[in-house]
């Protein structure tokens, strides 16, 4: 039944790593930039989601939603005042900055709301009920996992819908195949690499107070570690590919529990990035991406 | 470049080197520094070459072309190794290049400049050459760091060996500048150079008139035929400007949806049918 | 069209010259009791910023590949100086002669790392390489935090759990899993760190302005045309990284042993960040610029105690690189420099 029971933890824990991971391949499919300041997203809308719901007794509808519109607004302001003046800059330069970003945005919430870790309450399900007994006292999922999952796969569908099938969804995927192309077909590029960034933030507020149910504590350098995980996610699916997020998320969301509980709870962080390296190793461009040679 | 250097190259004259090797049935004497044989090459289900059969002699100047798309930087890629290709065998100097990479091709004597120029941008003119000089300036990198004797008698023959080369282009007044700020038609004299000092037998231009202009071509003409006169080696060259091709190429080759459709001197070439087609499209039945 | 003059020898021996001449006022500032006691302890960590960032400019600047990691290699080199250190007590009585060994065997096993990291991950580029390194350096400091040394009678001990580490009552613990190194002798001087920036410069500088270096600097301008002279990528690829690495973890046993303990998360991801904003703010390629603003960026804070800016400290290194990063991106100002200062300029290595 541990078994079970890891399985079902390794998919909710996966699939918040799943929308975050596709903040990051949305924003690396048509800016082609690694957005490094996307974990520290995640860790505003906690804040914010915590504040609205504990220091205003908003309802948790309220406040994910205020932490959603805050994250976009702030995934908007960021690119336009740090990446697009970059954008004809090397990639390292970008590089550099989206750290710059993640820094500017960790050191900004400390001195704002302070250093010291605040315990979040959870959006749903209470202290004494909060999980789902399937198989009681064996198998049970908590409401937060459940949630997420669900979350997870409305996101999906609504993402793959939305660039599939709308006249946004299709710009985005002009703009990543090619920008100038793009815009002599008379698409708004700014508008549309603006509206990427303002998706990929709201499901980073999304993933936050996801994560922050599901992990109760709250620090300036929360985002930073499910960030770099939710990175390795996306580069293990294959960044830029929407499926590729998925995948990438659920799979090291499993392999993480299973690590910490199989081989040892210490050595999680090594398992889960050895295997990222292995994989990069094996396929260049992860699981479901496509690897462009330079053209010569 | 001033009047009196352009005065000093040799007067353009025919060399009496074989001239026809390009057609591998009439290259008799001399093993070809380049066979190709049933080249080919798939992207996906899309074929940008196919059936591709040439030789070149060990000192002609051939010329590849064809319209935009035919697929002439293919074949270079080919040659180089950048691409790995599906079908066929390319034999450089006689041996198989079947597995090898870019830098093994150039280490078998194949160098090539790019269409869109690629050069060391950061680093000097100078520095460039040097690059290429790489495989022939001998010192290992420890006696680099702890500048051993060997560091200074093989950096000053480097050095020395650079300004040589330049000098055929006359830039070695120009060694200390920074490449990228060089204007455009010394920039891939530059990159000529460099391809030079890796001591090929067979040298790839891709495009070396692109951008410029008619004085600049009819003197990088000359240039070609003093570069293979000097050093006695190969030269195939892609280029658009058929004044030029016609002008400097002993041996043609013309490319077409990724396939030869002609071969032979200029003279052959210039009246051919298939090339005028191919060129001009076919003509309206009245 | 830029002309530069080849100034690159003397710009080395200016370098030499500028660290030669620090060290020379400090050593005369510290013997008339100028230096206060708090800014005398950073002298030694600030010598191995200046190692880390030399040694990253290696890799970032003059290679042209984003590393992540590099603390990682910093702390590889710092447990192994401390194990050796304690091993080799007997060995080598001289504290001197110890803390240069330990220094080599530092340096040893920064290379040792970049090897194994290198050799298969050189392969990847750009951001990919960048996120690898990232994850080496999570994996290091992750084993270390695990990791339990000691040394007794018998010889040498390591495990990975508390309860299965075991040592004679005689035996002396040296790194104790999350609490890190403990009962370190300090061996560090503000004098090693001199010879050791010498070192470091006296490398990368004659590296660069060698066979070798041009061709690191041509694969980082263009890959493929290294490729088409016949440049072995991989292998030069692999000798900055290696040599990076090596001067990292040779800076990484001097910091350790300046310490009694030392813990893992001392050279964690921010490490790695911070001798890259060194990297950055000094001037990618430029030499003399990792040196200075690692010298300053790392004594500044202390230097404004009183000033109260610790919070903000990062909060404006943060700033600062985001608007480094816009300004030297941007064409117009970059136009506006060239011509009012016809800056002579070279890429590689001022």
């Amino acid at each position: 039944m541990s078994f079970l029971n890891n399985v079902i933890t390794g998919i909710s824990l996966g699939s918040i790593y799943a929308i975050i991971a596709l903040g990051y391949t949305m924003v690396y499919g048509i800016a082609k930039m690694l957005n490094f300041a996307h974990g520290d997203v995640i860790m505003v809308g906690g804040y914010i989601c915590f504040f609205a719901m504990g220091r205003f007794h908003l309802p948790p509808v309220v406040g994910v939603l205020l932490a959603v519109a805050v994250c976009t607004a702030l995934g908007i302001v960021i690119e336009r005042l740090a990446y697009k003046p970059l954008r004809a800059a090397p990639s390292l330069a970008v590089l550099i900055t989206a750290i710059g970003v993640s820094y500017f945005l960790q050191n900004s919430a400390q001195i704002l709301w302070g250093a010291a870790t605040k315990t979040f309450t959870p959006i749903v399900g209470t202290v004494g009920d909060s999980s789902l007994e399937l198989i009681p006292g064996q198998l049970s999922i908590s409401y937060v996992a459940i949630l997420s999952i669900v979350c997870c796969v409305v996101v999906m569908i609504a993402l793959t819908v939305f660039t599939g099938r709308t006249k946004m969804g299709k710009a985005m995927r002009a703009c990543s195949e090619d920008k100038a192309a793009a815009q002599l077909m008379g698409i708004n590029v700014d508008a549309t690499i603006s509206m990427t960034f303002a998706i990929g933030s709201a499901l980073a507020a999304i993933a936050g107070v996801l994560m922050c149910s599901a992990y109760p504590v709250l620090s300036p350098t929360t985002g930073s570690m499910p960030g770099i995980r939710a990175f390795t996610a996306a580069v293990f699916g294959g960044i830029g590919s929407i499926p590729g997020a998925l995948l990438g998320g659920v799979l090291l969301g499993i392999i993480e529990t299973f690590g910490k509980a199989y081989i040892s709870t210490d050595l999680s962080d090594a398992v889960v990035f050895a295997v990222l390296i292995v994989v990069l190793l094996v396929r260049p461009a992860g699981l479901m991406g496509k690897y462009v040679p330079e053209k010569v | 470049m001033s009047e009196q250097n352009k005065n000093s190259y040799p007067k353009p004259k025919l060399v009496p080197v074989p001239s026809t090797n390009i057609i591998p049935e009439r290259d008799v004497d001399k093993r070809p520094i380049l066979e190709c044989r049933h080249l080919g090459i798939d992207f996906g289900g899309l074929t940008a070459v196919d059936d591709f059969n040439m030789a070149i002699g060990r000192t002609e100047i051939a010329g590849l072309i064809g319209p935009n798309g035919a697929g002439k930087t293919t074949v270079f890629n080919l040659l180089t190794k950048v691409y790995q290709p599906t079908r066929g065998t390319v034999m450089v100097d006689g041996r198989d290049t079947a597995g090898k990479t870019t830098i093994q091709l150039n280490h078998m004597g194949v160098a090539r400049t790019f269409q869109n120029i690629r050069l060391f941008g950061n680093l000097t003119v100078e520095e460039n050459v040097k690059v290429g000089l790489h495989e022939h300036t001998r010192y290992n990198a420890l006696s680099g760091i702890l500048r051993l004797p060997s560091y200074w008698k093989r950096e000053r023959e480097a050095h020395e060996k650079a300004l040589e080369l330049l000098s055929i282009f006359d830039m070695q007044d120009m060694a200390n500048y920074q490449a990228g700020s060089l204007p455009y038609g010394a920039q891939r004299r530059l990159e000529i150079v460099r391809a030079l000092a890796t001591r090929p037998s067979l040298l790839l231009l891709d495009e070396p008139a692109a951008g410029m202009n008619p004085s600049e071509t009819a003197e990088l003409m000359n240039n070609i035929r003093k570069i293979r006169d000097t050093f006695q080696i190969a030269i195939m060259l892609i280029e658009h400007d058929m004044n030029l091709v016609m002008g400097v190429c002993e041996g043609i080759c013309v490319l077409n949806f990724g396939r030869i459709i002609a071969k032979g001197t200029p003279d052959d070439i210039q009246s051919n049918p298939a090339v005028i087609e191919a060129y001009l499209g076919k003509q309206k039945e009245a | 069209m830029k002309k530069t003059i080849n100034k690159t020898s003397l710009n080395g021996f200016i370098n030499y010259g500028m660290v030669i001449a620090a060290y020379a006022v400090i050593q005369l500032l510290i013997g008339g009791k100028l230096i206060s006691n708090s800014l005398q302890s950073l002298l030694v960590p600030a010598c191995c910023y200046i190692v880390m960032t030399v040694s990253l400019n290696l890799t970032v600047g003059i290679l042209g590949e984003l590393s992540l990691g590099h603390a990682g290699f910093m702390s590889l080199g710092a447990f192994s100086g401390i194990v050796s250190s304690i091993l080799l007590q007997d060995v080598i009585p001289s504290p001197l002669l110890r803390l240069a060994a330990a220094m080599v065997i530092g340096a040893l096993a920064g290379a040792l790392g970049g090897l194994v990291v290198g050799v298969p991950v050189l392969r990847l580029q750009g951001d990919y390489l960048a996120i690898v390194t990232l994850a080496f350096g999570q994996i290091i400091k992750n084993i270390i935090m695990v990791l339990y040394v000691g040394v007794d009678e018998k010889g040498l001990h390591m495990a990975v759990k508390a309860d299965s580490f075991y040592l004679s009552d005689t035996g002396t613990v040296i790194i104790k899993g999350p609490m890190g190194a403990v009962g370190v002798t300090k061996l560090a001087s503000f004098t090693a760190g001199f010879l050791l920036i010498m070192v470091t410069l006296l490398v990368v500088q004659n590296l660069v302005n060698s066979r070798a270096g041009r061709a690191i600097m041509a694969l980082r301008d263009n890959r493929i045309a290294a490729e088409s002279v016949g440049i072995n990528v991989t292998k030069y690829k692999l000798m900055a990284f290696v040599i990076s690495a090596a001067l990292a973890g040779s800076a990484g046993a001097l910091f350790g042993l300046n310490y009694s303990s030392t813990v893992a998360s001392k050279f964690d991801f921010n490490a790695s960040i911070l001798v890259l904003v060194f990297v950055v703010l000094g001037g990618l390629g430029s030499i003399r610029g990792s040196i200075i603003a690692a010298a300053l960026l790392y004594v500044l804070p202390e230097l404004l105690r009183g000033f109260d800016i610790a919070e903000y400290r990062m909060l404006i290194y943060a700033i600062i690189l985001i608007l480094v990063m816009l300004i030297t991106n941007n064409p117009a100002i970059q136009n506006f420099i060239n011509a009012k200062f016809k800056k002579k300029r070279k890429g590689a290595v001022k």
